[in-house]
């Protein structure tokens, strides 16, 4: 246990401990764009059920013989909650030893390579969290939702929460902020778990503009979608779940 | 050309500093940086008043003492060039230039310009050597090292210790100063009996200067003189996950027999 604490305690442990709960989380929401996508794919023609509804049963249903129902979905949910927990007190540590190691700035700044995407990171971390509990609350538990919640129709859910501008566009926003943050964390685990090298770098890179990019106009596609009328109002459910 | 300067004066460690405004008038343009501070100090020794205090040696990009910053940037506007070797040929008339201490929590300052890099030494002293038995001298190539290898060692070895990458850093990290430094003697073979040793107490000592963490803003790679790259810290990373694993792993004490 010693040597764990010892390593933990320095600068490059912590951020390790950072890129490899990041990576988790990364894989994480790139499943869930993908998954979010399956609005655009309608209703199952033979069930009349929208497929993203379909999806969602698939997911709660997942792994039942052995775990129960909702039982992987679960563990899933244990898994991702301890990363967040780990990454945000991780980052809000070293920031704060970061900010003490720099007490006084210069007059004149001027930054070469430092940018908004590697500048942010805390405090865009910070604003994901405070979207995450929204957005749990949102679309999950359907507490904040306030436009007829029903647990499990999710097209329904989804159309009319986005029926609200305010509400889609700050989704939109927060994902511009998910994909800056994803931006210069993507390429930063890489460096940080010591992965990257010259050869790698110009692909790392890429990879992480194209995860960027790719995170937000998926996740931003539906809010979008849904306001500018490209997706039909829902259909009345026969059954639901 | 004429400038105007704004100079951080500050007159010891615990006094409160702040910019001091001074009009330079004729400056060559092939005189030097340090040239110019030099004909601000004897005109203000002609009239009666303190000198700046800044470091320097060499003058030549060598030693590494020529530590300030120059408008934000440490070692000034251009890049691969030290304080002393840039030349004001890079300013223009009328030109108003900050000059400032490199800034860290781990570098305090002494006296205007003159910053305490001894955390630097410290790091060194953690683990960046190599033990050679004094007497005979080795046979010069007994030890076989690729062309590769020697290279990429000697492009980490070109560190000069100058501090221009924490002056840069945002977050005043010694990332790449330690990186370069445990790596010119990790990639070669006289180096590898203290590897993981070093590595681990080199990266502990770093955090114990209160030097900040890396956060991958890439502005030590712009800063430095050297142009030590950031690969360099990625190496070390790797370096310090595995050497904690070979701890870990190791055989050293004793294990029950039930
Ligand atoms: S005085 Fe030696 S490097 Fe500038």
């Amino acid at each position: 246990m010693g040597l764990v604490r010892e390593f933990y305690r320095s600068t490059v442990g912590k951020k390790m401990a950072m890129a490899l709960s990041g990576i988790v989380l990364v894989l994480f929401v790139l499943g869930h764009m993908a998954g979010n996508l399956k609005i655009f794919a309608g209703v199952d023609l033979a069930t009349g059920d929208y497929k993203i509804d379909d999806y969602g049963r698939f997911l709660r249903a997942m792994g039942a013989e052995m775990l129960g129902h909702s039982g992987v979905l679960w563990i899933v949910r244990v898994v991702l909650l301890a990363c967040v927990v780990i990454h945000a007190l991780t980052g809000i540590q070293l920031a704060s030893l970061n900010r003490r190691a720099k007490p006084v700035g210069y007059e004149v700044r001027s930054y070469r390579s430092a940018n908004a995407a590697s500048l942010t990171m805390l405090y865009g971390g910070l604003f994901l969290m405070v979207f995450i509990t929204y957005h749990i609350l949102h679309f999950t538990t359907g507490t904040v939702h306030f436009r007829g919640f029903v647990e499990g129709e999710v097209y329904s859910n989804v159309y009319s929460a986005f029926q609200n501008y305010g509400i889609a566009g700050f989704y939109v926003v927060a994902m511009a902020l998910l994909a800056l943050h994803l931006y210069h964390g993507t390429w930063s685990m890489f460096q940080t778990l010591g992965v990257d090298t010259p050869r790698w770098n110009k692909g790392i890179r890429t990879a992480a503009k194209i995860v960027a990019v790719a995170m937000f106009l998926g996740f931003s596609s539906v809010p979008v979608g849904i306001s500018i009328g490209a997706l039909p109002a829902p259909i009345a459910q026969a059954g639901t779940n | 050309m004429n400038l105007t300067l704004f100079v951080w004066r500050q007159k010891n460690a615990d006094a409160q500093g702040g910019f001091e405004r001074y009009e330079i008038s004729d400056v060559s343009e092939d005189s030097s940086f340090l040239e110019t501070l030099d004909m601000l100090n004897l005109r203000l020794v002609e009239s009666g008043q303190p000198t700046v205090a800044f470091e320097h040696d060499c003058r030549e990009g060598i030693c590494g003492s020529c530590s300030m910053s120059i408008n934000g940037r440490p070692h000034g506007p251009k890049k691969l060039t030290t304080a002393c070797q840039l030349h004001m040929r890079n300013y223009k008339d009328g030109d108003v230039i900050y000059v400032e201490p490199f800034r860290a929590r781990a570098f305090p300052v002494v006296k205007d310009l003159v910053v305490d890099r001894s955390a630097f030494d410290r790091i060194q002293q953690a683990g960046g050597y190599v033990s050679v038995n004094t007497g005979a001298a080795p046979e010069a190539n007994a030890n076989a090292i690729e062309k590769d290898k020697a290279d990429e060692a000697f492009d980490a070895a070109a560190c000069i210790g100058c501090g221009a990458c924490v002056a840069a850093c945002p977050n005043g990290s010694a990332m790449l100063f330690t990186a370069a430094k445990v790596t010119h003697l990790s990639l070669l073979p006289q180096g590898q009996p203290e590897r993981s040793a070093r590595v681990l107490d080199m990266v502990h000592t770093m955090d114990a200067e209160m030097f900040g963490g890396c956060t991958n803003h890439g502005e030590c790679q712009e800063a430095c003189p050297k142009g030590i790259s950031i690969k360099y810290i990625s190496q070390l990373n790797r370096d310090f996950l595995s050497s904690t694993v070979k701890k870990a792993l190791s055989l050293r004490g004793k294990m029950q027999s039930q």
